[in-house]
């Protein structure tokens, strides 16, 4: 037995040889978006292939109808280069877990500290039935989304976009959980408290059943884009803020509640984040080089589709703002900021708001 | 005595059971009356019984323990660093992780979009938290590898190979292997995919090899990075093996799934096998410089990971359910790996490539040749003088073993199903798909692509399967190619113009390393094209000659 010992070296470390492309320490297979490739650029681009990149030998297996792992086709959208986008919150997962975890120590902490102080029970009582109907209600809309969007993340053509839906869903199902233990936590608190009000008001309650059905409508889209442009630049502009920051945030202290705010508060920021992510990504298919057009075409009737629908579940939503003994917003003005909010995000895409 | 206060007792108070809570959230769910889901994802299974959760988990103790993980994780990361690690890292090892890491983020982020599959499939919201959180999960871990991939990349010797690392994912002659694994998990029928072929094998079965096997390997080349890593990765699979399971047991309540269940269970775990075997065995036996004959070999490991873990006590246990369990497959594919040197065979397949692969493979020597032996006996007679030809041939100016008459080598065929080259010749067989002549690498590997892959199976229609499809011999997208165009095709060639990215050695001076003049002259072929263009009597004398196999010639 015997073979030549290899050449020995001293060190496996950087600098410690030098020959062609030892110093070549960036990735060098995509564009960055800025001057340098962000970390979140680094981990995400490209991990999902494309056949009109690097994928030499396409797809190799397909479905029975002969479309391979991902197809522009699962969307109506069109791009001359669905690789172009990158998401602003620059999301990866050491930062996803660092917010999401954040944020579950602030919200345990504030109820815990809420609950010590005995605060639920000094919630005023009209109050506490519209945190056990409407509040409990509200938390199937945001686990419905939440699903929608985990449905969604399987069929966009980059990573980019598919990653951007995924923690898109994971903060919405986070909040729907939020929601859920808060409740069943103040609950133990409040003599009487009926923990099965909200699943009952949202099947039954007229109040919510447009905002049932816009949710509903979403959910049973079968154009991810569709339903990542529903939620992201529809729903949570008309109903999704008008709800939570033109009434919980505003109503809740007036009446006595302290804690719902801080709740609700970190689903307003993840908002601030998923939609910095949505504009983005329509502003660059509005802005095509070859399918602008079309692309506005398209997005301005899934804008009618579901601002129909949104405007219904609003609307459906007004008695609401009357429920409570102290009332410092009116659903006017908590209405009217919203449809200023919509507008202005419309103007970010040059999309029109739909006269209706 | 008076007992104990601590700060805990004083400020307790009440909180929701676990699975209070997890009760909870599971009726967040509801039939929707106004506007149906549609089902999206085709399956030719019948599930009505929901599944339950086992883990019972929620987010909100999900994400902090994921983050206390990471924090962990990239906490030892800059101890690697200033402990100087790579200073003393086998450069044989962190070159094979070149190849791994070009793989494996993709497997995992097809596994977080197969969570929309299953999601959606199983009725009720029970499991929904738990496939949340293993889509969430698999996020983590593509972008956690990829994030451990740029950090060799930014302080390892010869950092070329990394910095190309997805665009060489999607081109090099071994990645398919790795693809057919990834899109196994999120095409064709849901549950064939995202439930049985992913999660009932590949993370229940086979992340054991990936993911606990290999870092301890790691940690005996002097990379500490990978094990911390990866074994972070795989305390998340207890909760998708538990995902899987639940998901599993509410099939087999229906009858009509048993068939189907069946035949996914055999394409999946010999698949599997073939795949996972030949990459994660060639890592651990071929890229390690650690000859501890104490040490487990590959084959040790399987036994006790695959064999006796998965096979005794998962696999068996479900005939009871009244699945047919083939007993027969698991022993084929032990005896693959032991006396028909599976392994062995591919890691000559890896190396016979390294002009069309991105890392650098060094060649095996006389302290490897020892450890081989007492681990398989035999190995020497069979592969000794085969490494001594790749040392020899591994200075510039000589000629590729492939193209190098004198080695006595036969280029392997490529099997259609698995991907892995047909390196047990003995057991090759051919079949047409679409009139279209195909070879596979065993029956087996045929029966998954003509039978399995099909709109009916066993006289029942199977419309959601999916077929096997794409340019998958890699040898085609090279045929009558010259060897130094195809790699400047494939982008594997130094920002210089000429030094390859791989290299057949671990020497680093510059003098010492391939350029394309060194490969230049050498025209690619590929066999399956070759064997269609033969006649029925060619191919039954090549088939005949191939299935004896051949004969290195001494090395002198």
């Amino acid at each position: 037995m015997t073979a030549t010992e290899p050449a020995t070296f001293k060190s496996g470390a950087a600098g410690s040889a030098i020959f062609a492309d030892s110093d070549s320490r960036k990735y060098r297979y995509f564009e960055p978006r800025g001057k340098r490739a962000t970390h979140y650029e680094d981990v995400t681009v490209d991990v999902q292939p494309d056949p009109e990149r690097y994928l030499l030998q396409d797809w190799i297996i397909s479905f029975a109808n002969g479309k391979g792992a991902y197809s522009k086709d699962n969307t109506a959208a069109l791009s001359s280069n669905w690789h172009l986008f990158r998401a602003p919150d620059q999301e990866w997962e050491r930062t996803h877990y660092q917010r999401q975890s954040k944020i579950e120590a602030m919200v345990q902490a504030v109820i815990a500290n809420g609950r010590k102080a005995g605060a639920p029970k000094a919630f005023d009582r009209a109050w506490i039935k519209v945190l056990q109907t409407h509040l409990g209600a509200w938390k199937h809309a945001e686990f419905g989304l939440g699903t929608a969007l985990m449905q969604a993340q399987r069929y966009g053509y980059t990573q980019m976009i598919n990653n951007a839906t995924l923690t898109n869903s994971s903060y919405k199902l986070r909040l729907a959980q939020d929601i859920t233990l808060y409740l069943a936590e103040i609950g133990m608190d409040i003599p009487g408290f009926d923990d099965e009000a909200g699943k009952r008001a949202w099947l039954e309650e007229g109040v919510w059943q447009g905002t049932r059905h816009a949710v509903e409508a979403i959910m049973g889209a079968t154009d991810y884009l569709e339903q990542y442009f529903a939620i992201n630049i529809v729903f949570e502009p008309l109903v999704g803020e008008l709800f939570r920051s033109g009434f919980l945030m505003q109503v809740a202290s007036p009446n006595g509640d302290f804690i719902t705010p801080s709740v609700i508060s970190a689903a307003e920021a993840d908002y601030e984040r998923n939609l910095a992510n949505a504009i983005d990504l329509f502003h660059v298919l509005v802005h095509d080089a070859e399918h602008a057009g079309h692309n506005k075409g398209l997005f301005q009737a899934w804008l009618h589709k579901h601002t129909v629908l949104a405007a219904k579940a609003a609307a459906g939503l007004q008695p609401i703002w009357s429920q409570p003994h102290s009332k410092p917003v009116s659903y006017a003005d908590a209405h009217g900021h919203s449809l200023e909010r919509f507008g202005k995000i419309l103007g970010e895409l040059g999309l029109d708001i739909p006269r209706e | 005595m008076t007992n104990t206060l601590t700060l805990n007792k004083i400020t307790a108070q009440k909180g929701i059971p676990v699975a209070e809570a997890a009760k909870k959230i599971a009726d967040l769910g509801w039939n929707p009356s106004y506007v149906q889901e549609a089902m999206t994802f085709p399956t030719d299974y019948k599930i009505t019984k929901a599944p339950r959760d086992p883990m019972k988990q929620v987010l909100r103790s999900y994400f902090p323990m994921q983050e206390e993980k990471d924090n962990r994780v990239y906490g030892a990361l800059d101890a690697a660093l200033r402990g100087d690690m790579f200073r003393n890292v086998e450069p044989r090892w962190v070159e094979w992780m070149k190849l791994f890491l070009a793989i494996i983020p993709f497997p995992e982020i097809s596994a977080a979009r197969s969570m929309a599959m299953v999601g959606r499939l199983a009725p009720g919201e029970e499991l929904r938290t738990g496939f949340t959180m293993q889509m969430v999960d698999e996020f983590r871990h593509s972008t956690i590898q990829m994030n451990l991939k740029k950090w060799y990349m930014e302080n390892y010797i010869d950092p070329a190979g990394f910095d190309i690392t997805e665009e060489a994912f999607g081109k090099c002659y071994a990645t398919t292997i790795g693809r057919q694994f990834g899109e196994g998990f999120i095409t064709g029928d849901a549950i064939t995919s995202a439930n049985v072929y992913l999660t009932v094998v590949a993370e229940t079965a086979f992340t054991n090899t990936l993911f606990v096997a290999m870092p301890s390997e790691a940690a005996r080349n002097g990379d500490y990075a990978l094990p911390t890593v990866f074994l972070s990765v795989q305390s998340d699979e207890s909760r998708h093996v538990g995902n899987g399971h639940s998901m599993l047991m509410s099939m087999l309540k229906e009858p009509e799934n048993h068939l189907l269940l069946e035949r996914d269970m055999r394409y999946a775990f010999w698949q599997n096998h073939a795949i996972v075997d030949a990459a994660i065995g060639t890592f651990i036996e071929y890229g390690t410089t650690n000859r501890d004959k104490n040490k487990e070999s590959y084959a040790e490991m399987w036994h006790r990971w695959i064999f006796e873990d998965y096979y005794r006590t998962y696999m068996l246990p479900l005939e009871k359910y009244g699945i047919k369990i083939h007993h027969d497959d698991v022993q084929t594919a032990w005896k693959r790996i032991t006396e028909k040197n599976y392994v062995h065979k591919i890691a000559q397949f890896f190396s016979v490539g390294w002009p069309v692969n991105f890392w650098r493979i060094e060649a095996q020597t006389d302290k490897d040749f020892e450890w081989f032996e007492s681990k398989y006996p035999g190995w020497y007679g069979e592969f000794g003088e085969y490494w001594k030809w790749y040392e020899k041939l591994s200075h510039r100016g000589q000629t590729n073993i492939t193209f190098n008459p004198d080695t006595g080598y036969v280029y392997p065929h490529r099997c259609w199903s698995s991907m892995v080259p047909c390196v047990v010749r003995e057991d090759i067989v051919t079949d047409t798909i679409d009139g279209q002549l195909h070879t596979f690498a065993h029956e087996l590997d045929r029966w998954t692509a003509v039978e399995a892959f099909a709109g009916e199976y066993q006289g029942r229609p199977t419309p959601a399967m999916g077929r096997f499809s794409g340019r998958r011999e890699w040898e085609s997208c090279y045929h009558d190619w010259d060897l130094a165009d195809a790699i400047k095709d494939l982008g594997f060639v130094r920002t210089d113009g000429k030094t390859l990215v791989p290299q057949p050695h671990l020497r680093f001076e510059q003098d010492e390393m391939w350029t394309l003049d060194d490969v230049r002259g050498f025209t690619l072929k590929s066999p399956l094209i070759t064997l269609r263009g033969m006649s029925e009597a060619e191919r039954e004398t090549h088939l005949a000659q191939y299935r004896a196999g051949f004969t290195i010639n001494p090395c002198n």
